[in-house]
C-alpha cells in the first residue's frame, strides 16, 4: 500500500509560517522586556551582580572604545582635507568633522564595537547558563532569571553606554584635531574656533541619548537571545551571532528614528524655548 | 480519611513543536514517598521532572503541588512554591562564575534573611553531610570531577531544607563506586530530613536500593494505539516480576526485538 508522507508546505504556507514565526518571536520580546523593566523597578538588583557587569561593559570596553574613536576622527581628517582644502575652507573641517563624531559616528560606532564585544559575549554566557541548565537552577533556589542576570546587564549597557560614547566623542576630536592642526597645518585657532560656534552641547547630548537607547537594546537583544538559545555547541554560537546582527541593525534603525525626533525636538522645543540660552 | 497526594499530574501532554513526548499522564505522588521514574532515553522522564517544579508548562493538563495547581500562581508564589523543592540536576548545573561555598550557600543569601555566620554555618553542614571537605569550599566548578559537582549538586539543593528532593539521572556519567555513593546519600537524606523524593534514572541499582515506588515510562512512538504511557506503577519487586516482555527487557537490559526494530528502520531514535 502506498503512503502518502508529510506534505511539503506551498510559498503561501510557508509565507504563513514565516509571519507567524515573526509575530511570536517580536511578542515574546516585548514581553521580556515589559517583564525586565517590571523587574528593574520593583525589587533592588540582586547583591554582587551590578558592579561586574558594569566592570566588564565600562571598564574593559574603554581601550576598544577609545582607539576606535581616535581612528575614526583621524580617517576622516585625512579623508576631508582634500575636499575642503581645495575650496579653501579648511578651518571649517573642526565644524564638519567634530558634528559629525558627536552627533552620529561616535554613538553609533561605540555602539556598534560594544554591540560586537559585549553582545556577543552576554548572548554566549547566557545560552551556556541555559544549555547547562544554570538558568533553570537558578528559578529552583529563588532567584529569577530576569532579575539576576538580564537587568544588571541591562543597567550596565544603558547607563555606561553613554559615557563610553564621551570616550569615543572626546578621542575622536583629538584625533580628528591632530591631523588638522599638526599634520596638515590648519591653523588651530580657527579649526577650534568653528567647532565651538557649531557644535553646542545638544549635540553632544544627542549623541548620548542614542547611546542610551543603543545600550538597551544591545543587552535586551543579547540577553533575550541567549535565553532562548537553543541546545548544543551551534545553538549557542547562533545566538551570539543572532545577537551581533540583531544588535547592529537595531542600532542602525534607532539611529535613524532617533536622529529624525531629536532634530525635531531641538527645532520645535529648544530653540522656540526657555532652555535656548544652554543649548 | 485519605489524605491528599502531595504533587498530582492529572491528563497531562507535553509537547515541543510538532513533538508530542507526554501525553495524557495521570500520576499522584504522596508525602514521604521515594518514587523512581524509569524508561528509555527519549521517553520523556526530565520533562516530567520539569513539569512537577514548573519550570515547564505543560501544553495540556495540569500539575497540582499540595494543593494548588502550578499553572495558577503567579511569578512569586511559583518562586515561594519552588523552594520547597531541591532539585538535583543531570550535569549539576553549579554556576561557573562561583565557588564550591558560594553555589551551596547561593539560595540562602537570596531569601536575605539570614545573617552570612548563619549562611556559612548551613553551607558547612550541608558540605559535610554530602562528604566534602573544607578545601574544597573555594574550588570552581571547574575544576570538580564529576562525582564531586554531583555533591555539591545535592549540598546546594539540600541548603534551603526541601521538603520535595527531585534527582534527574543523579548516577548518570559516574563510576560504579561513585554510583553506590550517591545511592546512600539519597537514602541518607531521607534518613535524615522528612522529605519525598522523585528520581530519574535508568540504572536499576539505584532502583533496587532507593525506591519505595516504580514508575516506567515508554516513548510514545513505540506504544501500541490506546495503550497508557505509564507501563508499570508499583514496588521494585513487582517490577521484576512485571510479565509486560518491555519491563522485562529494560530491568534486564537486553535489546531484543530493539535490535531487529532498528534493522528494519521501522523506528529512528
Amino acid at each position: 500500500m502506498a503512503t502518502a508522507g508529510p506534505s511539503k508546505p506551498g510559498p503561501i504556507s510557508a509565507l504563513g509560517i514565516v509571519a507567524i514565526h515573526a509575530v511570536t518571536l517580536f511578542g515574546d520580546f516585548g514581553l521580556f522586556c515589559l517583564q525586565t523593566f517590571g523587574w528593574m523597578f520593583s525589587r533592588r538588583p540582586a547583591p554582587g551582580t551590578l558592579l561586574p557587569s558594569f566592570y566588564l561593559v565600562g571598564v574593559r570596553s574603554v581601550p576598544v572604545v577609545a582607539i576606535t574613536g581616535m581612528f575614526i576622527g583621524m580617517v576622516m581628517a585625512v579623508q576631508m582635507f582634500n575636499q575642503f582644502n581645495k575650496m579653501g575652507m579648511a578651518t571649517r573641517l573642526g565644524s564638519m568633522i567634530n558634528i559629525t563624531i558627536v552627533r552620529e559616528l561616535g554613538p553609533v560606532l561605540a555602539a556598534t564595537m560594544l554591540a560586537g564585544r559585549i553582545g556577543s559575549a552576554m548572548a554566549a554566557e547566557l545560552a551556556t547558563m541555559r544549555v547547562t541548565e544554570q538558568v533553570d537552577a537558578l528559578s529552583c533556589l529563588g532567584a529569577h532569571p530576569l532579575h539576576y542576570l538580564v537587568v544588571p546587564r541591562v543597567l550596565a549597557c544603558a547607563l555606561l553606554i553613554p559615557l563610553l560614547t564621551v570616550v569615543a566623542d572626546f578621542m575622536g576630536v583629538m584625533g580628528g584635531a591632530f591631523i588638522c592642526t599638526r599634520l596638515y597645518g590648519v591653523e588651530a585657532h580657527f579649526y577650534w574656533a568653528h567647532t565651538e560656534y557649531y557644535v553646542s552641547m545638544w549635540d553632544v547630548i544627542m549623541g548620548m541619548i542614542k547611546a542610551f537607547f543603543f545600550g538597551c537594546s544591545i543587552a535586551l537583544i543579547s540577553c533575550h537571545r541567549g535565553l532562548n538559545s537553543q541546545p548544543g555547541a551551534e545553538g549557542v554560537g547562533r545566538s551570539a551571532t543572532e545577537a551581533f546582527v540583531t544588535s547592529f541593525v537595531a542600532i542602525l534603525v534607532l539611529d535613524f528614528f532617533l536622529a529624525i525626533f531629536l532634530l525635531a525636538l531641538h527645532d520645535r522645543i529648544i530653540l522656540q524655548g526657555a532652555v535656548r540660552t544652554f543649548f | 480519611m485519605t489524605t491528599p497526594p502531595l504533587i498530582s499530574f492529572q491528563k497531562l501532554s507535553m509537547e515541543f513543536g510538532q513533538q508530542r513526548v507526554l501525553s495524557d499522564i495521570n500520576l499522584d505522588i504522596e508525602r514521604g514517598q521515594t518514587v523512581v521514574v524509569v524508561g528509555e532515553s527519549g521517553c520523556g522522564k526530565t520533562v516530567l521532572l520539569k513539569l512537577m517544579i514548573a519550570l515547564l508548562r505543560p501544553t495540556a493538563g495540569s500539575v497540582t503541588f499540595d494543593g494548588k495547581t502550578l499553572a495558577n500562581l503567579s511569578d512569586r508564589e511559583l518562586t515561594r512554591e519552588r523552594l520547597r523543592f531541591g532539585f538535583l540536576f543531570q550535569g549539576a548545573a553549579l554556576f561557573d562564575s562561583l565557588t564550591v561555598y558560594d553555589n551551596v550557600a547561593f539560595g540562602l543569601r537570596e531569601q536575605r534573611n539570614l545573617s552570612e555566620a548563619q549562611v556559612r554555618d548551613i553551607v558547612r553542614q550541608r558540605l559535610q553531610e554530602v562528604g566534602l571537605p573544607e578545601s574544597s569550599e573555594s574550588k570552581k566548578p571547574a575544576v570538580l570531577s564529576g562525582g564531586m559537582k554531583k555533591r555539591v549538586g545535592l549540598a546546594r539543593a539540600l541548603a534551603l531544607d526541601p521538603e520535595v528532593m527531585l534527582y534527574d539521572e543523579p548516577t548518570t556519567g559516574l563510576d560504579p563506586i561513585m554510583t553506590d555513593v550517591i545511592n546512600e546519600l539519597i537514602l541518607q537524606v531521607r534518613q535524615r530530613h522528612p522529605v519525598t523524593s522523585i528520581v530519574v534514572t535508568h540504572e536499576m541499582k539505584t532502583v533496587a536500593k532507593v525506591a519505595d515506588r516504580v514508575v516506567m515510562l515508554h516513548p510514545l512512538s513505540r506504544l501500541n494505539p490506546g495503550e497508557s504511557q505509564i507501563l508499570f506503577d508499583g514496588t521494585p519487586a513487582a517490577l521484576k516480576q512485571s510479565s509486560d516482555s518491555r519491563v522485562q527487557q529494560f530491568v534486564e537490559g537486553e535489546a531484543r526485538e530493539r535490535l531487529k526494530e532498528m534493522a528494519g528502520g521501522s523506528v529512528l531514535f
